[in-house]
């Protein structure tokens, strides 16, 4: 990566797919609580990606607002890391993004929080907070059905070995960005391997690691994800919503 | 937001967002003098139960759980409040049919907190539905099951972004006019419920009117999107508030007890004389070639809903009944393996915690 404009971009990104995943999620949860807690999630991470995108456009200083980095750029253009744009699949694989994202994005926005860019700090106090949430509600769901029924064991430890391998490209080493996403790695494993031994999963060992979500290079599902979003919009060049 | 057109229920109506704010806080200030006045106390130990209900109902207090009520008044009430909680879960599905196109991101994220607010509305509502001794989950059931209704008009499709801002002025403002006097109703929790659904919607219907504005406002493709919504949401609004109160079959009894306070032909004059104004504002016409102001009735002559087609679409022949019901079914059985694993999982953490304490 290159630059605070294409950190803020990869960061933004992030949460704006994820939101855009956890939003398919409405009116089909499994729970009606857990309807409204996923759209929570999903607004949080939505909140987080505009500040972001505004920010980033500013830092860019061509004239791009939220909606038009949002809305306007292709899917080579995002720099999103490739585990939130992965389909939700069923509940287990989408708790496992959830969870693993979050356990990502806490020490991220907490380390983002003390960093030299005042508006990047701003921006990281406010989401570390979300994120806290957002990681207990995921650690939950994981130890839940991971530690439930045969069924939902059988579900969870599926979905990690599935997720998993996309991770490491969260923590791909750039010494020059505000955050190193290298140095987050301990605070991820710190949280995320008792997680899992509670709920009697087993860490996947798979040495596949995936990436080039943030060289813009995706998995075949971001473009779909894409066109939808992005279809009205472009449908009316120039209209104000 | 829900309406009067599956079977018993309510109403009044909302002249500006402003005046029917204003008839909430009226209701909510009602509630607490209730409160404060209190109630002569409990029925003597020989005193006709049925009398002391009727008496409490017509001095204005709130009758409240565990007091006595006539079994057809626990009846009336389980399915009218049953039913508003399965028009807000239904609810969701128009406007979520949106949430993943929607043309900003603004506009992304009111959309989704307002579906959001909807599956809060039916949570709040079925608990108030428990508060007469039925559970969430056997309502629930009612509902997949197809023995309780949902309002209507969620069985239209939402087929363009203007869509969303259509439900909001017309669905929103027809379920706030219909909401409104329930605030008052005679069953505390339901009128206590109401207070907070009210405040909620009539912010939604704001938001709507505002989606509306904008695209009136806008390209001439984003004003025939604008137009082409009304024109299609603005009978089955009007249909939200049942048949004539020459058909309506609960309407007197649900009157005497105060559970409703204004006729379905009421709610529906008042409904329109709010609309009209607000469309001349927004710069949308109604598509009622005969709307025209009464000087003698000092309100809006309109053209009727069609009613055969309100009750074709609540037998289940709508354009959209089918879908709406297989997503509901198909949410709640695909998440029965998670709520399984919950289940199991809460089992085992009480057991060892009794374990623990042994």
């Amino acid at each position: 990566m290159n630059g605070p404009f294409d950190f803020t971009l990869a960061l933004a990104d992030d949460a704006l797919v994820a939101a855009q995943r956890l939003a398919e999620w409405t009116t089909r949860a499994p729970e009606m609580e857990e309807d409204i807690a996923l759209a929570n999630i999903a607004l949080d991470q939505l909140g987080a990606a505009r500040l972001l995108l505004s920010y980033a456009g500013e830092l860019e200083g061509a004239g791009r607002d939220e909606d038009a980095l949002a809305y306007l750029r292709d899917d080579r253009e995002f720099r999103n890391a490739l585990v939130v744009e992965l389909p939700n699949d069923d509940f287990a694989v989408t708790m496992a993004k959830l969870f693993f994202l979050a356990a990502y994005q806490l020490p991220l926005y907490t380390a983002l929080a003390g960093c030299a860019d005042e508006r990047l700090a701003a921006i990281g106090a406010k989401a570390r907070k979300e994120s806290a949430y957002h990681l207990d509600h995921g650690a939950l769901w994981v130890k839940r059905l991971g530690d439930g029924t045969e069924e939902s064991h059988r579900r969870m430890q599926a979905a990690v070995d599935k997720v998993w391998p996309y991770t490491h490209e969260l923590f791909a080493a750039d010494p020059a960005a505000p955050v190193d996403p290298a140095t987050l790695r301990p605070a991820f494993d710190e949280v995320v391997v008792p997680v899992l031994a509670e709920a009697t999963l087993t860490q996947p060992d798979s040495a596949w690691a995936p990436a080039g979500g943030r060289a813009g290079v995706h998995t075949e599902h971001l473009a779909y994800l894409l066109a939808e979003m992005q279809v009205l919009h472009r449908a009316h060049p120039g209209a104000k919503w | 937001m829900y309406g009067n057109d599956f079977s018993a229920p309510n109403g009044t109506p909302d002249e500006a967002p402003g005046g029917l704010l204003g008839e909430v806080e009226a209701a909510e200030a009602e509630l607490r003098a209730a409160a404060a006045r209190g109630r002569r106390g409990g029925p003597a130990p020989d005193e006709d139960l049925a009398a002391y209900f009727a008496e409490v109902v017509d001095a204005e207090q709130k009758i409240e759980p565990r007091d006595w009520m006539p079994d057809a008044y626990r009846r009336t009430l389980i399915r009218q409040i049953a039913q508003h909680a399965h028009s807000e879960i239904i609810g969701m599905q128009p406007e979520g049919n949106w949430i993943s196109r929607a043309p900003s991101l603004k506009r992304k994220a009111i959309l989704l907190a307002k579906v959001q607010d909807e599956a809060g509305h039916g949570l709040y509502l079925y608990a108030a539905a428990e508060t007469l001794g039925i559970s969430r989950d056997e309502l629930v059931q009612l509902l997949l099951d197809g023995r309780q209704k949902y309002s209507s008009i969620f069985n239209y499709p939402t087929l363009s972004w203007a869509d969303v801002g259509a439900i909001g002025w017309l669905v929103d403002g027809a379920a706030i006019v219909n909401q409104v006097p329930l605030c008052r109703c005679s069953y505390g929790p339901y009128a206590r419920a109401m207070i907070r659904v009210c405040k909620e919607e009539s912010f939604h219907q704001r938001q709507g009117y505002e989606i509306l504005h904008t695209l009136a406002h806008g390209t001439p493709a984003q004003q025939a999107m604008a137009q082409d919504a009304v024109d299609r949401w603005w009978y089955p609004s009007l249909a939200m508030f049942g048949p004539p109160d020459g058909d309506s079959t609960h309407s007197a009894q649900s009157m005497a007890w105060k559970i409703k306070r204004f006729s379905n032909d009421d709610l529906r004059q008042r409904f329109v004389d709010m609309c009209v104004q607000q469309a001349e504002i927004l710069g949308l016409r109604i598509p009622d070639a005969d709307l025209r102001w009464n000087d003698e009735r000092q309100a809006y002559d309109y053209t009727q809903p069609d009613y055969d087609e309100l009750m074709q679409v609540i037998s289940g022949d709508g354009p959209c009944n089918r879908e709406r019901m297989a997503h509901r079914r198909a949410a709640h059985a695909d998440g029965t393996w998670v709520r399984e694993a919950a289940a199991a999982y809460a089992a085992k953490r009480a057991g060892q915690k009794e374990t623990v304490a042994a």
